[in-house]
């Protein structure tokens, strides 16, 4: 019975890749995903996701399904859209959620377009939803890559990013931090879009970013648990979709996105930092 | 007074946004250890010269001059504008306050979070270091930006309108401190509408109405022809003006 949840592993190497591959993306998305949280910028996340897409698909234009191309035609694209929608909403009266709408949209429609003037249906699949039981050594060390640098970088910009969140008239007043700081955190973002993207697609990259973040904050209300938490609820739908799309046959990106979803509504109704139950029935009140 | 004892000097600063000045023509020095009250109606450009003086916002025209650089200025804002619910301890949004001895990387040793501990004793916040700020009332909250004030430990304090909507209680802790600035010859600016609190707190005072109306010693700003002609200030900006060609030789 208990070999049910390790035995897969055990036996084929696909799965174990497939582990390694979801525990890189989610040691780095697991953080970086609460930042984004507390920045109010969940949004920014789904839609930079998006963005990624034409650049990726002009890399398999050129150069077919191959992981250097389509890795630098994502950071990009990526780039180029976060740089965009901040110009846009910073010069014009259009505010950002409405500029980066209006560019995931292009984005998502030109990438589509452009995939498919090359390849079958099979690729358009690949580059939507990823293959995260079919991650080659190149792959992983990316991913493992992104998730290093995304670590140590969010220990050295642990300082700035967070009084930016809280007080940025404060970090203005004693630092002049705060523009490169938000410039490179934007830019981990869109690198893990991208290792997300290789494993999970790009439509469900985003999902193992926000759904453990966003789970996270029911459970405690304190940032470094929070990124905590976070990871560990990664690992561990990414392991469980991972079980699930073994045993029930079912396609394993979706399965993986669909675990942190479970994983989000237990929170949702659970979770001890305002949980609906614990809304619903908050027991007597206390003394004092 | 000489040039080298101003903490703060306005040679002709003129504060706004766009091309609509909210500070017009200010000229004067602020003397180091001062403690000086910036009044005025609203709208005057009090919150303005402030950010001038800080740096976040630079002057359309003239020069605003500081005897150390603008990092040894310690500046509190409207309470507005900080996110209470974001999770974070209270301790934590004091101890930012050794942020110019930390900086970006640097550890806190065991002597500053003596400091904290202080800092925290001090507004009479001990016990609450790991309540979350969403937690904190609103007079809560002031004392602990006090408190990181305090660790900031900053030759030049400056502080938008601190007592606003803040109980008795807290106000006259926290005029202590200002007091205690005060003695230990820090220079510190206060945007105030309390008149009451300027006379008998504040040596000097500064009354603007967008103009300097009266710049001086308090008893002598705060007479009701200053108080009248900065009150006759009109608020709404002219949509026709004309450029402005005063000091254009």
């Amino acid at each position: 019975m208990l070999d049910l949840f390790y035995a897969p592993f055990a036996e084929f190497e696909f799965m174990q890749r497939a582990l390694v591959g979801v525990i890189a993306i989610a040691l780095g998305g697991g953080p970086v995903g609460v930042f984004l949280m507390l920045r109010r910028m969940s949004l920014t996340g789904d839609a930079m996701a998006h963005a990624i897409l034409p650049g990726a698909a002009v890399g398999y234009l050129v150069a077919g399904l191959s992981l250097p191309a389509m890795t630098v035609g994502g950071l990009f694209a990526g780039v180029v859209v976060a740089v965009a929608a901040g110009l846009v909403s910073r010069f014009t009266s259009l505010k950002e959620d409405a500029s980066l709408a209006a560019f995931y949209l292009l984005s998502l429609a030109l990438g589509v377009t452009i995939v498919s003037l090359r390849g079958s249906n099979v690729d358009l699949l690949h580059v939507l939803f990823g293959t995260v039981l079919a991650l080659d050594d190149n792959t992983l060390l990316l991913l493992a890559s992104i998730s290093t640098i995304t670590v140590l970088a969010l220990a050295v910009l642990y300082r700035p990013l967070v009084l930016e969140c809280v007080d940025p008239i404060f970090l203005r007043s004693v630092s002049r931090a705060g523009t490169p700081t938000h410039l490179i955190f934007l830019g981990l973002v869109v690198m893990n879009l991208v290792g997300g993207f290789h494993a999970l697609g790009t439509l469900l990259a985003v999902g193992m970013m926000m759904l453990p973040a966003a789970s996270s904050r029911f459970w405690t209300s304190d940032i470094t648990m929070m990124m905590l938490v976070s990871v560990l609820i990664g690992i561990v739908s990414g392991w469980s979709g991972l079980l699930l799309s073994f045993h029930a046959e079912l396609p394993a990106g979706p399965a993986i996105i669909l675990s942190a979803g479970a994983v989000y509504v237990v929170s949702l109704v659970l979770g001890r930092e305002g949980g609906l139950l614990w809304l619903a029935w908050p027991g007597r009140h206390l003394e004092a | 007074m000489s040039a080298a004892s101003a903490a703060i000097r306005f040679d002709e600063v003129t504060l706004g946004y766009g091309r609509r000045p909210a500070v017009h023509h200010l000229d004067g020095e602020i003397p180091a250890g001062a403690l000086i009250a910036v009044v005025g109606p609203n709208g005057a450009g009090k919150s303005t010269l402030l950010k001038g003086i800080v740096g976040t916002l630079k002057p359309l025209e003239g020069h605003i001059r500081l005897k150390g650089s603008a990092s040894g200025i310690a500046y509190l804002p409207q309470a507005a504008e900080i996110d209470r619910s974001f999770p974070l301890s209270v301790y934590d949004l004091v101890a930012m306050g050794l942020w110019s001895r930390s900086g970006l990387f640097g550890g806190i040793a065991r002597r500053d979070r003596t400091r904290i501990e202080e800092a925290l004793a001090a507004v009479g916040l001990t016990g609450f270091e790991r309540r979350p700020i969403s937690t904190l009332s609103g007079g809560q909250m002031q004392r602990a930006l006090f408190a990181r004030l305090l660790l900031q430990d900053a030759p030049v304090i400056l502080l938008d309108e601190p007592f606003t909507a803040i109980d008795a209680k807290t106000t006259a802790d926290l005029l202590d401190l200002v007091r205690r600035w005060h003695d230990e010859s820090r220079t510190v600016v206060a945007v105030l509408h309390d008149l009451d609190m300027v006379k008998r707190t504040f040596p000097q005072t500064l009354l603007i109405a967008r103009e300097p109306v009266a710049w001086g010693e308090t008893p002598d700003v705060l007479q009701p022809e200053n108080l009248l002609k900065a009150r006759r200030m009109v608020e709404a900006y002219d949509p026709h003006a004309d450029v402005c060609h005063r000091n254009v030789a």
